[in-house]
């Protein structure tokens, strides 16, 4: 591995946790997609920016471009206050109007800046090894590895300060207001750090894949833990596996790099969507598999509790009774046999001395609706799980 | 924001003089008008909740009773009028105050268990950057043991029934050890079991001398849980003792419709 391989994966990584970070807070606050809206409304910053500056790297660039996105953010926020347009259209309304005139200006000025739109979708990650920083003579890496690390330390020193504000505010806007945490502060706060998270990503990403590097992490981290800081601390590592795994997919098919970020991204969303554990889809869809037969068990046993008759409890004339159709009557049968709830003399079925209480709690819990007496019987079984 | 609309607004307050008792006012509110794109939600009000009281706020729907205890605690900013805390402005009271906000105004799914956010009720008096450490952990953990959720400690929030999250929001706002509690309908969509055990544990509260006030939608229960009652529609119909202003009389003034059912058991 070339040393220029080994900046260009380094880049990636720290652009990546730098977005995971805000990115996890913006998911939190149902605020996905302002950082869509900023990373395309920064392009006039950038631009005028780079007029000023002549140079990408410049922290007077990236404050401008980041004001840029704060603006986007007072824009949708006005615009949306006035009632007349839903957040959505507001957003819609603001991001094209800012970036069109970053793109008129870039196009007015093509001649003389070294920035082109292409750049500034996709990013130019291949070569942010070729700008260096020199100090003094001596050669301390490239410029954007600079910007990017100084960027991410802010942030990991923000979010270590005001994780506890950022967490009430994010929970619960009232209480944390009462308490004397200003929502606002800490909202435009955030706002600023993703704007300047943002403007520092962009240049090696993209302003489209930067929002996919923000949400995509946390979106999957969220699906997988129900504690704020493993939810970090996951979305940090699926933005850096999918940096790293990402360039070399790139460095196979010899593509661009930050489009094979984004679908590495986009692959570990979609496995994670489908296999989590507790939230992934295919978890739901057996547990609601499993309710339904729990239902159609309790039903059953139900059924037997309130029928002495013996034809009514038939094996044989059971599913007519009950509605049902053989096959779904089988396996009711065979679970509540295998959890010794039934037993069965001469094809008549009647309820154990265990099937019975266990009926007698479900029907008091559903009639109730209270939780204490059921607690034990949770493991078991999923229809109380809530 | 709403310059031009202060001074359409008049200071008129007709001398109702709010019946209180002998001892000191906890929360007084002067003139305060609230309103949501410059149509008033709040009209005028003026009260005085005497200290040691545990009071109802009850009108119709739409009425500011929300909105009312939200410019209290300066979460809405009024377009007119003030608010004092034991004679002073709320910013300055903050440590004295803990409210439990309407439980459909967070969201559930939020990653995190129930013993987090009662701890969150001792953020307001660590302030700014500090952490919370084990003393915090520890008045949280009684709490839970007071609302009856201990064994819930580690559940993750979303895995807890409606009374079990009212409950824990009022762990988080025992943690606050406040002087004067807030509560937004701490009895929508309970269970019985657990209405009556929050209710005991606010008369526990003004029995410690804690103020407390409640938006309450249940009118039936205000005579047996509540000895202060205001009535508000927009503006403020009537406040005082459960036993002297809860008729018949300030019920049809609030609701607007003839209210017939008697309270009287």
């Amino acid at each position: 591995m070339s040393n220029a391989q080994l900046e260009i994966q380094l880049i990636a990584g720290l652009v990546a946790v730098a977005c995971a970070i805000p990115g996890t807070f913006l998911v939190l606050r149902k605020m996905a997609m302002i950082s869509d809206a900023i990373s395309h409304s920064i392009l006039p910053g950038i631009v005028v920016g780079f007029f000023i500056t002549q140079d990408l790297n410049s922290p007077l660039l990236i404050l401008l471009a980041a004001l840029t996105g704060i603006i986007t953010v007072v824009l949708v926020e006005y615009i949306q206050k006035t009632g007349l347009v839903k957040e959505d259209t507001a957003i819609g309304l603001v991001f094209p109007a800012l970036f069109s005139i970053g793109v008129i200006l870039i196009a007015k000025n093509a001649n003389d800046v070294h920035l082109d739109i292409d750049a500034v979708l996709l990013g130019e990650l291949a070569f942010a090894p070729f700008d260096r920083l020199i100090i003094g003579g001596t050669d301390v890496g490239p410029k954007s590895l600079w910007v990017v690390g100084t960027i991410l330390l802010i942030t990991i020193t923000l979010l270590f300060l005001f994780f506890k504000e950022l967490k009430v505010s994010t929970f619960d806007k009232g209480l944390a207001a009462s308490l004397g945490f200003s929502p606002a502060v800490i909202h435009y706060g955030l706002m600023s750090v993703s704007s300047v998270t943002t403007v520092g990503a962009f240049d090696a990403v993209g302003a489209i894949l930067v929002v996919a590097l923000m949400i995509a992490p946390a979106a999957a981290a969220y699906l997988l833990t129900t504690n704020l800081k493993k939810m970090l601390a996951l979305a940090i590592s699926f933005g850096i596996f999918s940096a790293i795994f990402g360039y070399w997919v790139a460095h196979w098919l010899d593509a661009s790099i930050a489009g094979s970020i984004t679908t590495v991204l986009g692959l570990v969303f979609l496995l994670v969507y489908l296999f989590a554990p507790s939230k992934g889809i295919i978890a739901v869809m057996y547990r609601e598999k499993q309710q339904r037969t729990e239902v159609s068990l309790l039903t059953f046993l139900l059924h037997l509790k309130n029928h002495d008759e013996v034809e009514e409890r038939h094996v044989n004339h059971l599913y007519e009774h009950i509605n049902w159709q053989k096959v779904r009557a089988k396996t009711v049968l065979d679970l509540a046999q295998k959890n010794n709830m039934i037993h069965i003399d001469n094809q008549v079925v009647s309820l154990t001395e265990k099937g019975d209480e266990f009926t007698s709690k479900a029907i008091d819990y559903i009639i109730t609706n209270e939780d204490a007496q059921i607690e034990d019987m949770k493991d078991d079984f999923f229809l109380f799980r809530g | 924001m709403g310059n031009k609309s202060k001074e359409n607004i008049k200071h008129s307050s007709p001398n109702d003089k709010t019946p209180t008792s002998a001892g000191v006012i906890a929360v007084k509110v002067d003139d305060l008008t609230v309103a949501y794109n410059y149509k008033p939600v709040l009209w005028d009000i003026d009260l005085e909740i005497p200290e040691g009281v545990l009071m109802a706020i009850v009108g119709p729907n739409g009425a500011g009773k929300s909105t009312l205890i939200k410019a209290i605690l300066g979460i809405l900013k009024p377009i007119a009028g003030s608010v004092t805390i034991y004679d002073k402005p709320y910013d300055k009271q903050r440590q004295l105050v803990a409210y439990v906000p309407q439980k459909g105004s967070v969201d559930w799914d939020f990653p995190t268990i129930a013993l987090d956010v009662v701890m969150m009720g001792t953020y307001g008096s660590l302030g700014w950057i500090k952490r919370p450490g084990q003393k915090e952990k520890k008045a949280a953990l009684e709490a839970l043991e007071k609302v009856g959720m201990l064994a819930f400690k580690n559940r993750q929030i979303s895995q807890l029934s409606g009374g079990q999250q009212q409950r824990i929001f009022l762990a988080r706002a025992l943690v606050q050890n406040a002087a004067i509690y807030f509560m937004d309908e701490p009895f929508q969509g309970v269970d019985a079991t657990t209405e009556i055990a929050i209710i005991n544990i606010l008369k526990e509260l003004r029995k410690a001398g804690k103020t407390v006030i409640v938006v309450h939608h249940d009118l039936q229960t205000v005579p047996e849980y509540f000895d202060w009652v205001t009535f508000l529609n927009v503006k403020k119909i009537a406040t005082g003792p459960v036993k002297d202003i809860f008729n018949d009389d300030n019920l049809t003034k609030t609701y607007g419709i003839n209210y017939q059912v008697s309270i009287q058991e």
